[in-house]
Parts: C-alpha cells; sequence; structure tokens
C-alpha cells in the first residue's frame, strides 16, 4: 500500500494544496477559495491557508457538509468558512460551480486552488504534476524494498487527482494501471459515478472528457456512497489514457467498498477513506489474473476516520 | 478567413442603428421560464415592446456564468422539460410573429452533445440568427465557427475587463454580429452600480475591433441602459427581466412589456 492516509490532514490533498498555495502567495493573493466534496481537499486548504496566512473559504454542496460534518468542524477550527451549496445536486459538482464563480468573481485578489485534475487548462496539468509525487515515491520505495516496479498499480477515480498522481511517473513503463470508478447501486442503475465506464463525451468545468449526461448535454447527477467520488465528470487526462490504452478502467460498488473498508480495518488496522475502498475492493477483482510473483501497489488515498458516520450508518449500525 | 454567406438579421439591425446613432435593446429570456408556452409569448412581446434583438437562453444544468437569478430559471426551465428541440420549435413559432433577430444563447456543452453541424443547421432552420456560448474560448471555438457560418449562423463570443489587448483581439476576431462584453468581472445578475471602469473597458475594445459592441451582466434600470447606450452599440438586460418575471407570475407579458417599454424610452431619450 501506498500509504498517502499517512500525509499530515490524512490523505493526499496536501500534495498538491501546498503547491498552490505558494503559487497564490507568489502571485501576491491574499485569499484562496476551493471546492470539496468529502471534505479531504477543503480540510488540505484550510490547513496551507492557516500555515501561510491566507484567507480560506470552502464551498461544500450542502449534501455533503451532512454527510461529512467532521471535516466541516475540522475547517472551521483551521480558521476557514464552510459555504454550503444549496443549487442543482447539492454535491462537489455544484460546489465547483460556485468556486469558480467567486473565481470569476474575485480574480483580483483570489487564487482558486482547484483540488482535482479537472477544471480548465492548466489546472489538469498542473494537479497532475503535484501529485505527481506519489508516483515518485511509489518508484523509489518499491525499488528499495523489493529491487523493481510493481506489476500492477491501483487507485480509485473521482475526479482522479489520486490515480494521476501515481500513474503518471509510471505511464510507459510496463506497469498495469488500473483506475476504480464508483458504480454506486450499480452500472446498470442510475445510480453511479462512472464516466470512464458509462459517459459519453462532453465538456464541463472548461475540459472535454467522459461525463455523465442526457442526450441534450445536460449533466446527470452521480452517486456514490463516497462524497469524494460522487462526481459525473473525469478529469480530461484520464479519458486521454483510456483512449489510448496506456491506463485500464473498471468500477466496484457502494457494498463491494464498504466491504473493502471492513476488511482492511480487521485484517491490517487500518481504516481507509471509503474512496480509497473501491481501490482496495478491486485487489479481489484482479487477483485471479495475477501470479505469486506479482506485486500490487494500492494507492491508499486517504484514512477512513471521516467516514465512520457514514460507514455505520450503512451497516446498519446506529451510533 | 470564412465569412457568413447569407446576409444576418443581426448585421442589418447594426447597420441601420449605426447609421441612426442608436443603440440596440437586448433582452435576455429563457427558454421554458416560467413556462414553456409564457416563455414563447414572452419572446413576442418584448419584440413589440421594444426591443430589437433577443437573447433566447436553453437552460442548462450547471451555468457557471450564471448568477442566482438565472441559475433558478434554469432549474424551473429544466423541470418544465424543454429541451433544444424544444426550443428550436419556439423560435420557429416565435419567427411567424416577430422578424427581430434571435440569437440562441446556451452552454458549449448544449451544442457539442447535440452535434455541432446538427445544432447549426436546426437553429437556422428554424429561423435563429446567432449562438452566444459564454464557455467557449476563441481558442476552441474553430470548429464551431466553421459549422455555424456555414449555416449563415453568427458566433458570438465574449470579452472580459480582465482581458489583455492581444486576447481582444481574438475574441473579437472569433466573433460573429457582435461582440458580447461583460461589463465587470464576475457573474450574471442585476447590481446597483455600472462599474466604475466600464467607459476605458468599451473604448479599450474600439481601439481593437470596429464590430458592434454590446455591454452585459448587472444592467437593470433605464438610466443604467441609457449610460450604456451612449458608449456601446447594445445594451444588455437579462436577470432584471428574467427576476421581473418571476415576481410577475400571474401577468408576466404585461410587467415585461412595460419595463421593456420603459428601458426603450429611457435609451431613446
Amino acid at each position: 500500500m501506498k500509504r498517502e492516509d499517512l500525509c499530515h490532514t490524512g490523505s493526499h490533498k496536501l500534495n498538491n494544496t501546498i503547491g498552490q498555495a505558494l503559487l497564490a502567495k507568489r502571485m501576491g493573493k491574499k485569499r484562496v477559495i476551493a471546492e470539496t466534496g468529502a471534505g479531504q481537499h477543503g480540510v488540505a486548504s484550510a490547513t496551507v491557508a492557516a500555515l501561510l496566512g491566507l484567507e480560506c473559504q470552502v464551498y461544500m454542496g450542502e449534501e455533503d457538509t451532512k454527510r461529512q460534518s467532521l471535516n466541516v468542524f475540522r475547517m472551521n477550527l483551521l480558521g476557514t468558512e464552510v459555504i454550503p451549496v444549496k443549487s442543482g445536486t447539492r454535491t462537489l459538482k455544484d460546489a465547483m460551480n460556485e468556486a469558480i464563480r467567486d473565481w470569476v468573481t474575485n480574480v483580483e485578489t483570489t487564487h482558486y486552488m482547484l483540488g482535482s485534475v479537472g477544471g480548465p487548462h492548466p489546472y489538469p496539468m498542473m494537479v497532475r504534476d503535484f501529485q505527481s509525487v506519489i508516483g515518485l515515491e511509489t518508484i523509489e520505495q518499491i525499488n528499495k524494498a523489493e529491487g523493481r516496479l510493481p506489476s500492477v498499480v491501483i487507485a480509485c477515480v473521482g475526479g482522479g487527482s489520486n490515480a494521476m498522481g501515481i500513474f503518471f511517473p509510471l505511464i510507459g513503463k510496463g506497469v498495469r494501471l488500473i483506475g476504480v470508478e464508483p458504480a454506486g447501486l450499480g452500472l446498470e442503475t442510475d445510480q453511479h459515478g462512472a464516466p470512464l465506464t458509462k459517459g459519453e463525451k462532453g465538456v464541463l468545468h472548461g475540459s472535454l472528457s467522459y461525463l455523465l449526461q442526457d442526450e441534450y448535454g445536460q449533466i446527470k447527477p452521480a452517486h456514490s456512497i463516497s462524497a469524494g467520488l460522487d462526481y459525473p465528470g473525469v478529469g480530461p487526462e484520464h479519458s486521454y489514457l483510456k483512449e489510448n490504452g496506456l491506463a485500464e478502467y473498471g468500477s466496484v460498488t457502494d457494498k463491494e467498498a464498504l466491504d473493502a473498508f471492513v476488511l482492511l480495518s480487521r485484517t491490517e488496522g487500518i481504516l481507509p477513506a471509503l474512496e480509497s475502498s473501491h481501490a482496495v475492493a478491486y485487489l479481489e477483482k484482479v487477483m485471479p489474473e495475477l501470479s505469486k510473483d506479482d506485486i500490487v501497489v494500492i494507492n491508499l488515498s486517504g484514512r477512513g476516520d471521516k467516514d465512520v458516520q457514514v460507514a455505520a450508518s450503512a451497516l446498519g449500525v446506529e451510533l | 478567413m470564412i465569412t457568413r454567406t447569407k446576409t444576418n438579421r443581426i448585421d442589418n439591425l447594426f447597420a441601420k442603428l449605426r447609421e441612426n446613432k442608436k443603440s440596440a435593446l437586448m433582452p435576455y429570456l429563457m427558454a421554458g421560464y416560467p413556462d414553456i408556452e409564457t416563455s414563447l409569448r414572452l419572446l413576442v412581446a418584448v419584440a413589440r415592446a421594444g426591443a430589437d434583438l433577443v437573447e433566447f437562453g436553453i437552460p442548462y444544468s450547471d451555468p457557471l456564468a450564471d448568477g442566482p437569478t438565472i441559475q433558478v430559471a434554469s432549474e424551473i426551465a429544466l423541470k418544465n422539460k424543454i429541451n433544444t428541440d424544444v426550443v428550436f420549435e419556439l423560435v420557429r413559432k416565435a419567427r411567424k410573429e416577430t422578424d427581430i433577430p434571435i440569437v440562441i444563447m446556451t452552454y458549449y456543452n448544449t451544442v457539442y452533445r447535440y452535434g455541432m453541424d446538427r445544432f447549426a443547421k436546426n437553429a437556422a432552420e428554424c429561423g435563429a440568427d446567432g449562438v452566444i456560448t459564454p464557455d467557449l474560448p476563441p481558442e476552441e471555438a474553430g470548429p464551431w465557427k466553421e459549422v455555424a457560418l456555414k449555416h449563415g449562423l453568427a458566433t458570438v463570443m465574449l470579452a472580459a475587463p480582465t482581458s489583455t489587448n492581444e486576447r481582444l483581439k481574438k475574441i473579437s476576431e472569433a466573433s460573429q454580429g457582435f461582440v458580447y462584453c461583460v461589463s465587470l468581472t464576475g457573474v450574471t445578475g442585476a447590481r446597483d452600480n455600472l462599474p466604475v471602469n466600464l467607459t476605458d473597458f468599451i473604448s479599450r475594445i474600439r481601439n481593437i475591433t470596429d464590430k458592434p459592441l454590446a455591454v452585459g451582466f448587472g444592467i437593470s434600470r433605464p438610466e443604467q441602459a441609457s449610460q450604456i447606450a451612449k458608449i456601446a452599440d447594445g445594451v444588455i438586460i437579462g436577470s432584471a427581466l428574467v427576476n421581473l418575471i418571476g415576481k410577475n407570475k400571474d401577468n408576466c407579458i404585461e410587467a415585461a412589456t412595460a419595463y421593456i417599454s420603459e428601458i426603450r424610452q429611457a435609451m431613446d431619450n
């Protein structure tokens, strides 16, 4: 496991926010804004803003502020104001809409710290570059431990920043790169967040990629048990990797992710984020294709403490 | 260099207004708001009340350039089951009642997903004169511009106060019919005051292009419209009108007619 859950603030998101906050400083911007789904990017943004003395406001879908109330409180503690977004589906996509509206209004004073590899140029490229530290560290660490590269790398894909971060330095190096999308209640239903598997080409938030949309281009709501994967689009470079066969993409359901959440907790003593649990769950699907000598790296993008309420409710436990 | 094959109603309008040293009144309406049938009647009503050109919006699930007023109207219009084909039908019906230019305003994904050529062909056939795509940057506009011009549709691009002169040049070159000048840094929505640097912004674009310049975003009151008419070729009024329609559900046709007449008067005096 590549343990990004051990990063300060509990996920890989900090890799990107440190880079962007330093950039904001250099540009002379005194205020930063961010969107957040699960709250991980919001907490990472709030943290660097506190450290570097920047004013910070985070947009979060109203639905997500309820699912992830713990992270809302963490952001408040760090001195960040969380603005609940009540438009549209009240999730990550709408938080991003609202952040972009704020940005175009306050562009003279404000830097938008976009949290994933989506959005308009140069964000997909810039966030990828900041997150590629995950892949670079993976190469260094696995070489030290095993003397060779892994056979397979598995990462979850919502917007796709942790996956792009671990994939990018490994592209073309003979490693099977597998991105795992949330199949929600099932790919055959309308309740999933798997645009690479079930979507069509379209433009959302300034980039051309696969999207969940209807025949007239209206964006369809996504669904996932994990707020961080609950997004109807995906970073454009993932679409590029898929179309060119440089990475492959599968999916796991809410239930499979939940089972993996429990499994990793019991077997390794690690509570994975529900997002990362999707990558863990996919291991079972890929195992039959592997031999004993193969090395598999799972990108454990975040820790699961934030998800205990959601998990308890999904498992039918009253807290 | 591609040029439009047909003479367009938009070009004729601005040529005539320029001769008379007048500015165009260009209200925006959301198709399907407050309901499908009424949005058609509103289009015809504002044309009769003195509008020179109507912008007719196809609602989009994620209207990034719009403030709360048009976001809410979009959500309601989509709940009313409007879609691109229905909007084209409304334009076809409106064409029988009025001859002023009708310009469709929508986000690029609506065009892209429908199929650019099919969109342009159907829009032109039903009698629309142009399409405004606020989220399409000029660098990416090539393929769309090509098919739109083939079908005689104007492609209208947006210029912002933050655009550099170099970029304003690109935007004006990609823009046909008129250049949509965004009065401020921000999203659509009525504001109390006009931005202080608006005159400078407009004269900066004037030095770059001789295409007609229409100003939108934040304009709501007659005196604001009259001020802008002195410096620009067109005055766009969107959110204020949509607001008014929302607040006067039972008599929105009368309310919109009175409002547009009042703006018209202020601009003509």
